[in-house]
Formats: C-alpha cells, sequence, structure tokens
C-alpha cells in the first residue's frame, strides 16, 4: 500500500457539535407503486421524507446547524467556514452557505461555500472542514449534507428520493464529542448517476449503478481505512454506509466484514428514503445519539461519479452532557405526517399551474 | 423586484432579532428604536428565543398576490415569550388541530418568491407546532 494515503491534520480534530433535520412529511412507497405499476412488484424502503411547500436545502440546512450549535454550546462568531453540501441548491447561482451563516450568527468573518458530488457533497465539506480546523486556520467549522432529491415520476428513484440531512461542527479534538481518527477518500471517474444542466431529473446507468460504483468504490475506502489504520469490523461498535435503498448499505457492511447489528442504528434509508448529500451523515447522527464514550464509529459515504469518505470516529465523554441539548434523529422520525402521491405531487412541484 | 427592502430586514426576518430598552427592560419585536412604554431610546439588539404560543390564528383561502401556491395556510398572532405579539404563519401543523395557547417555536422557512421564478427566494421567520422530544431534556 502506497504510504501517507490516510488525510490526518497536524492538529486533531473531532466533533464538537452536530444537528439533523427531516421534514415531517412522508410518502409511503406503495404509493409509488399504485401510480405506477398496479401495485405490483417490490418497494426497496417502507416510506421517504418529503420536504413542505415553504422548505427547501437552506431552510433545512439552517435548523440542522442550529442542532449543532445547540449542541456545541458554542458563539457562531467563532465559525470560520459555512460549507454546504446538496445536489438541489434553490439557486443555480447564488450560494445556499451565505444564508445559512447569516440566520446562525455566523457572518461576516467567515468562509462560505457550496459543494457538490451528489451524494457525498456533504462528507466532502466535512473532510475539508477538518482541514480547515486541523491547520488551525480556523477554530471552527460548519459542514452541511443536505437534499431535497428528486426523482422522474414512475423511476425506480421515486420510491427512494427522500429529503434530510445533517450539519456538523468540526472543531479541536479536544473539544470535541467525538474525535475523527483518521479519514481516507478513495475517487475515480465513474459515470453510474448524473444530471445535466437544466435538466430537472436525473439519469443512471441501471445495474452500473451497484459493483462498478456503489460497492466498489465504499468497499475500496472501507477496507483501506481499516488496513491502513490497523483495526478490523470488531474494533467498531457501529458502521454507517451510504443508503440509496436498504438492501445496498447491509450488502455492502457484510462484504466488509461488519454485522446487522452493527450497521442498523445508522441504517435510516427505510423509514426517510435516500437523502443524497445527507444519506450517511444523518445515519452518523443517529448513532452519535445512543453512542457511549469510548465507542468507535466507521463512517463511508459515495458519491456518484464516483467516490467514497471513509471515516473512523472515536466518542468521547463530552457527549453525555451535549447529546440531549437538541433534538435527536429519532425525534424527527417519529414526527410524522402520512401524504398522498397527489399532495406529494403538489409539494414537489410536479403539477403544471401555468 | 425589490430587492432592498428584503435586505435590510434579514436580521429580523432570519432570526428574531428585536431590540431590548436599556431604561425599562422592555423586549421589542420588530424593532423600532423608540421605546413604547417609556419613549425612550431603546436600540440595543436582542434575540429573541423563538418560543411563545398562540394567542390568536385565522386560516387563509384567499391569499394576497404572492402567496397562493400555499394555500390553504395558517396565520397567528403568536406571543413570544418574552413579551411581544407577531403576526407570522404557521407551519408543519400536521393533523392536530391549532389551538389558542398551542406552544410553538420559530423556523425559519421560504415565505415567497420575488414576483416569478426568475426572482429572489424571501425566507423568514414562522412558527410551528414545538417538536415533540422522545426523551426529557
Ligand atoms: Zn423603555
Amino acid at each position: 500500500m502506497a504510504e501517507n494515503i490516510l488525510l490526518k491534520p497536524t492538529h486533531p480534530v473531532g466533533i464538537v457539535g452536530y444537528g439533523a433535520y427531516v421534514p415531517r412529511y412522508r410518502l409511503p412507497a406503495t404509493e409509488v407503486s399504485r401510480i405506477w405499476t398496479d401495485g405490483k412488484g417490490g418497494i426497496p424502503i417502507k416510506e421517504k421524507a418529503v420536504p413542505g411547500l415553504d422548505e427547501d436545502v437552506v431552510t433545512m440546512s439552517i435548523e440542522a446547524a442550529r442542532n449543532a450549535l445547540g449542541r456545541a454550546g458554542i458563539d457562531p462568531t467563532e465559525i470560520r467556514a459555512v460549507w454546504v453540501g446538496s445536489e438541489s441548491h434553490p439557486y443555480a447561482v447564488k450560494p445556499t452557505s451565505t444564508l445559512v451563516a447569516e440566520a446562525i450568527g455566523a457572518v461576516p468573518n467567515v468562509q462560505a461555500a457550496d459543494w457538490e458530488f451528489a451524494c457525498k457533497a456533504g462528507t466532502e465539506a466535512m473532510v475539508a472542514a477538518i482541514g480547515f480546523v486541523g491547520s488551525q486556520m480556523a477554530r471552527y467549522a460548519l459542514a452541511v449534507g443536505m437534499d431535497t432529491a428528486q426523482g422522474k415520476p414512475g423511476d425506480a428513484l421515486e420510491y427512494t428520493a427522500g429529503a434530510g440531512g445533517a450539519a456538523y461542527l468540526l472543531g479541536p479534538a479536544e473539544e470535541s464529542l467525538a474525535v475523527i481518527d483518521h479519514t481516507y477518500s478513495f475517487v475515480t471517474d465513474t459515470p453510474d448517476f448524473w444530471r445535466r444542466a437544466y435538466q430537472k431529473y436525473p439519469e443512471h446507468g441501471q445495474r452500473f449503478t451497484g459493483d462498478p460504483a456503489y460497492f466498489k468504490h465504499i468497499y475500496e475506502a472501507g477496507s483501506t481505512l481499516l488496513e491502513a489504520t490497523d483495526t478490523t469490523p470488531e474494533d467498531y461498535k457501529y458502521a454507517v454506509f451510504h443508503q440509496p435503498n436498504t438492501k445496498f448499505p447491509q450488502r455492502v457492511g457484510a462484504m466488509l466484514g461488519f454485522s446487522k447489528e452493527q450497521i442498523e442504528t445508522g441504517l435510516l434509508v427505510p423509514v426517510i428514503g435516500n437523502t443524497y448529500a445527507g444519506s450517511a451523515i444523518i445515519g452518523l447522527t443517529a448513532v452519535l445519539d445512543v453512542a457511549e464514550p469510548g465507542d468507535r464509529i466507521m463512517m463511508v459515504s459515495f458519491g456518484s461519479g464516483a467516490g467514497s469518505d471513509a471515516f473512523a470516529i472515536t466518542v468521547t465523554d463530552a457527549t453525555l452532557e451535549r447529546r440531549n441539548q437538541a433534538p435527536r434523529t429519532q425525534d424527527y422520525i417519529a414526527r410524522r405526517t402520512e401524504i398522498d402521491y397527489a399532495t406529494y405531487a403538489r409539494m414537489r412541484g410536479k403539477l403544471v399551474m401555468k | 423586484m425589490e430587492i432592498t427592502p428584503h435586505w435590510r430586514l434579514k436580521k429580523q426576518r432570519y432570526n428574531l432579532v428585536g431590540e431590548t430598552c436599556p431604561h425599562c427592560g422592555v423586549k421589542l419585536f420588530p424593532p423600532r428604536d423608540i421605546c413604547p412604554e417609556c419613549g425612550q431610546e431603546a436600540k440595543n439588539l436582542y434575540n429573541f428565543s423563538g418560543k411563545g404560543e398562540v394567542y390568536s390564528y385565522t386560516t387563509v383561502y384567499d391569499p394576497p398576490a404572492g402567496y397562493e401556491e400555499y394555500t390553504p395556510y395558517t396565520v397567528a398572532l403568536v406571543k413570544l415569550e418574552e413579551g411581544p405579539l407577531v403576526t407570522a404563519q404557521l407551519t408543519d401543523v400536521g393533523q392536530t388541530p391549532v389551538e389558542i395557547g398551542t406552544p410553538v417555536e420559530m423556523v425559519t422557512r421560504k415565505l415567497r418568491q420575488d414576483g416569478d421564478e426568475r426572482g429572489l427566494l424571501i425566507y423568514g421567520y414562522k412558527f410551528r407546532p414545538v417538536l415533540e422530544r422522545q426523551l426529557a431534556q
């Protein structure tokens, strides 16, 4: 193995605060199959979260960021970067991040930018934030992964394209509720999923999305991190993977040697859908809500195009006093209003009004 | 397009930033720089907690221009825990009927777009029923 492939900052970095957000509306997968397949055929999840008419990546990122700040208990004017990863930024030109920074009181002495890399835009922003804090350019940096994903009506992705995500406030390890021990990124040019400019819905390479894309990248990132850090799956209490459906993360977890018990706490896709840039990292918030000091967690994201970021994380004592300072991920999941396909079509702008 | 007024109001709109009177301690929202209680200058910024309760409400079926896509929606007078009454939309009401006294909390949401789909998106405060927490805080 090549040397120095792990991404490790000069000064240790950790998660000082984290926050989840899931909108309240749920579209059962049976509603999609009722409309498009006469209710026949299997469904990949139970239901997905749908944003309200007045919600988008800006408003959802603001709430997740406020939850992260609630746990961190720091002064937002000490944040030097607000970075939001998404593939559904509300504007084509005008940053989501400046709005979020303004709303949480982090302006004006701050870096702000929007990140894109399909479903790994959120972990990409986290890795960059580790560099920003770990070089001591900044004491704190906020990284958000949030999406309001759209699937083409009738397409396989319409069952799972959900909404939600999480915010992470990165800071010095000694102030953290969880320390980020190592990260490793694995990237190649792989055409599994894309959306051209001005197109409303994405295209995907059908069966190409599985083995050469999702499984290859997560497996390589995860197994390399294990090998390079001289750890085995047994060293981790929990593992979280990008979750486009229920089966993929279960299968890739098994390929890497993780048990069902290790992945089930962070496996949220059956009840909120695939939240794209938010997918792996909201699985991590659900784990952090219940993990105990000393527990180790492995997280591996996946973004089409394609790449994976793998993280090895150790929970500290500080989690005990901080994790209840903001709503838990399961609080948002429990807040649930079921909608039918007609209401969904209206909420997602699929009705032609003029 | 009316960009300037939106830009000027962003702090109070995104984050319920009002004022407090240094002379008698009263909290003001929206900010008006002169204390209505004691008549003296009140320019100290104050960030409201966003917690309050529904004081009165009505549901809008015939909306003003710009709000058509959100119809029907509920507008409430919310009594903030610091005292002031604020007019705002309620959101994420769900199945539970709104009542006078319902505890609510501030969230930042999309209010409307300026003009058509080429215009600026306008964000600001709304209130929702307080998110239920499964664990005691
Ligand atoms: Zn006064």
